[in-house]
Order: C-alpha cells, then structure tokens, then sequence
C-alpha cells in the first residue's frame, strides 16, 4: 500500500516538474516533440533508478559510518557524472540498439537537477532501499508524463496566436502554469 | 572602466534569469517569499564568486577533457561550505530552502559562468563577473519573490501590508511562479523592446551541443 502511495504521490500530487520545480530546463528544452519526450523520458527513469541504488549503496555503507554525510553533495554530483559515463560507454557496446534510442539524451542527465534533488529527497525522507527505489522509478514516471503532456500543448501552442512579447518561451511558461493548475485538482487526495 | 563593466553587466544587461534565461528550476521553486529569493541569490552569489575565483586561478591547470567534472567538485565544494554556513547562521533559510541549497551545484548559471568566462579570464575580472551575475540573480530572485508575496499572501519580507489586499493563494503556488516568470519575462522584452527568445539560454551550459541533438529527437 505504501508503495503505491508514493507512486500516486510521486506522479500527482508531487509531480517534479510541475510542483517541485526539477528538471525545468529538459521540461522546457526538450518538450517540443513526442518522440524526444519519450526519449528523454526512459533516459531519465533509468538512470534515476541506478544512480539512487548507487548513492543509496554509497550513503549508507561509507557515509553514513564515517559521519561524513555533509560530503553527501559532492560524493552524489560525482556518483551520478560517473554513472552516466560507464552506462554510455556500456550501452554503446553491449546494447547498441538502445544506446541508439537513448545516447543523445544521456549527457544532459548528468546536470539534470531532478536526478540529484531525487536522491538527496530519498535520503531526507528516510525511505529505505526499496521505498526509495520506488520513489525513483515513480519520479521518473512522473517526469515523462509531464513531458509528453506537455509536448502535446506545444503543439498546440506553435499554432496560437499570441501577443508578440509573449512570443516564445513567456508564453510556453503560461501554458506551463495552467498544466500545472490542472495538476493541483490532485492535492489534498493523499495527506 | 573595464572592470566596472565585467561587474555590472550581470545587473541588468545580462542578466542570467530574465535575459539569459538560465538557472529557471531555483528560480521557480524558492520564490514563494521574498526574503527566500533573497537568501537563494545571496547563496548562489557566494558559490559564484568562489568557484570562479578557484576556476579561474586553475585555468592553466585543469586539463580540457576532464574540466566538466573539475569544475562539478568545486561548485560542489562551495555549495557544502554555504549548505553549514547556512545551518550554523541562518537555520530558518536553512530549511525552508531545503534541497534547493545542494541543486546549487546544477545551477546552470555556475556552470555558464565558469565554461563561458572564468576558464579564460584572470583572477579579478572573474571575481567581479561572479560577483555582478549573482547580484543579477538575486535581484531577479528578490524581484520574482516580492511579487508573488504580495500578490498571493500580502505581505513583503513577513510584513503585514497596509491597505488591505485580498491575498490570491494562486501567486504562491506552483502554477503561479511559472505565470509571474513568463509575464515578468515578457515585461522585459517590452521594455527593452526585443523579441521574446524562442528557446532557453543555453550558451554557457556545457550539454549545449548535446540538448541541441536531442530536441532534433531521435526518429529512428
């Protein structure tokens, strides 16, 4: 049950995107077609799920009883930047149909602020391996349907007319608020 | 004269949220309350200013294929020195900054700053660009977090405004800092009279040519 607690939080009443403010920069930069939200999208479910196994692995086996776990920014930005290199390298070799599908997204993922805010929220929340597995997959669930949700509206948008100031990214930051709005019918189902 | 203007081109001219477009998730999500943004822009000056400053003096130092990851440390070095100066000081901004404090070292704005000027500028310069660029933000910051303080609980820094406004809770949620962005961008652009940038400022960001390839979106 708590499991799909946080999934519906993680996706509805939380969404990253939308309610925590993560990730705006891919959420405005690659939303403009489906295909690359989609793309994006996996990039980031799957690497959030393994970088949080190896900060998870790092936080508690070597920070945690050294009491260094103030080093935690540094050691989580370095775990995420290696992470992405090794699965680049590693999909280019062993999976090269998925690296195709997903290389151009990986490198972005590395200063993508959603993956680390996801790991540092899983140690702050206290959720053990498994909930904060969860929780990362969830997030990264909730990421994609932003995306695609909102690559739907732009579409729309390309074709609007709008006032000339509010020609290009102030007037996708309105169509972002009212995706945003909508989302906030969610609040208040879980508490 | 030169150094003056490494210094206040940030203010206005460039400014790295409202004209550059850069560092939009910190933008967003800490100003709720003015003296949020306040302290938000206050932070990420300091880290500023540090990390160009080390950037800056390792120029020479730092081999080209491994700058990226040099670069992440130092901020990140930064952002832990702040993260318990924070703590030991100011434990109210502390928590209500929350995770926002370690994403500093994602800012874009950090990274920009140290791809685009640091790496190659000497030591004062790039001290008075980091100093210059974070006032920016956190003037931006302030300016973003005093609006939608007033508007959506009516008050500016905790202080109870005379004349009664009726407080629109809309302001200080999520869906109203994306609408104060967009029409305080769109502001900008009227009174300077420029067109609206079509997509985000990604010059300084190291993944420029990357993102670039991905939003082409992969069709295969």
């Amino acid at each position: 049950m708590t499991y799909l607690t946080i999934l519906f939080a993680a996706v509805f009443t939380d969404n990253i995107v939308l309610s925590k403010f993560m990730g705006i920069c891919p959420f405005l930069g690659v939303s403009k077609k489906l295909s690359s939200s989609l793309g994006m999208g996996a990039a980031v479910i799957f690497v959030m799920t393994f970088a949080n196994a190896c900060t998870y692995a790092i936080y508690h086996a070597l920070l945690a009883p050294f009491e260094l776990t103030y080093l935690r920014t540094i050691a989580f930005i370095l775990i995420i930047a290696l992470f992405v290199q090794l699965v680049e390298i590693a999909l280019k070799k062993l999976m090269p149909p998925l690296y195709r599908a997903l290389g151009v997204y990986l490198p972005l993922i590395t200063t993508n602020c959603a993956v680390l805010g996801v790991t540092i929220t899983n140690i702050d929340e206290g959720y053990n391996f498994l909930e904060s597995t969860v929780n990362s997959i969830s997030v990264g669930i909730a990421f994609t349907v932003s995306l695609i949700l909102f690559s739907g509206v732009r579409s729309k948008l390309e074709t609007a007319d709008i006032p000339e100031t509010f020609k290009g990214i102030p007037s996708t930051l309105v169509a972002a608020s009212i995706v945003s709005l909508s989302f906030m019918a969610f609040s208040g189902m879980l508490n | 004269m030169s150094y003056s203007r490494e210094f206040f081109k940030g203010i206005i001219k460039e400014n790295p949220t409202l004209v550059g477009l850069l560092g939009m998730c910190p933008t967003l999500a800490v100003t709720t309350q003015a003296a949020n943004g306040l302290g938000m822009g206050l932070a990420t000056t300091f880290v500023l200013i540090g990390s160009n400053l080390v950037i800056s003096l390792l120029r020479n130092v730092i081999p080209k294929s491994v700058k990226l990851p040099c670069y992440i440390v130092i901020i990140a070095g930064f952002v832990t020195l702040i993260e318990f100066l924070m703590h030991g000081f100011v434990p109210d901004l502390y928590s209500a900054l929350g995770t926002f404090l370690s994403l500093i070292t994602v800012n874009c704005i950090i990274l920009g700053r140290a791809e685009m000027f640091a790496c190659k500028n000497k030591v004062l310069p790039s001290i008075l660009d980091g100093a210059g660029m974070g006032l920016g933000f956190t003037l931006s910051l302030t300016t973003m977090g005093s609006i939608r303080e007033i508007l959506g609980a009516g008050t500016w820094f905790g202080i109870d405004l005379p004349g009664s406004i009726q407080p629109m809770t809309f302001f200080i949620m999520p869906a109203g800092g994306f609408f104060v962005l967009g029409c305080v961008i769109a502001l900008v652009n009227k009174i300077a009279h420029k067109k609206p940038p079509a997509t985000l400022g990604c010059a300084g960001c190291p993944n420029a040519a990357s993102c670039a390839a991905a939003k082409e979106g992969c069709e295969s």
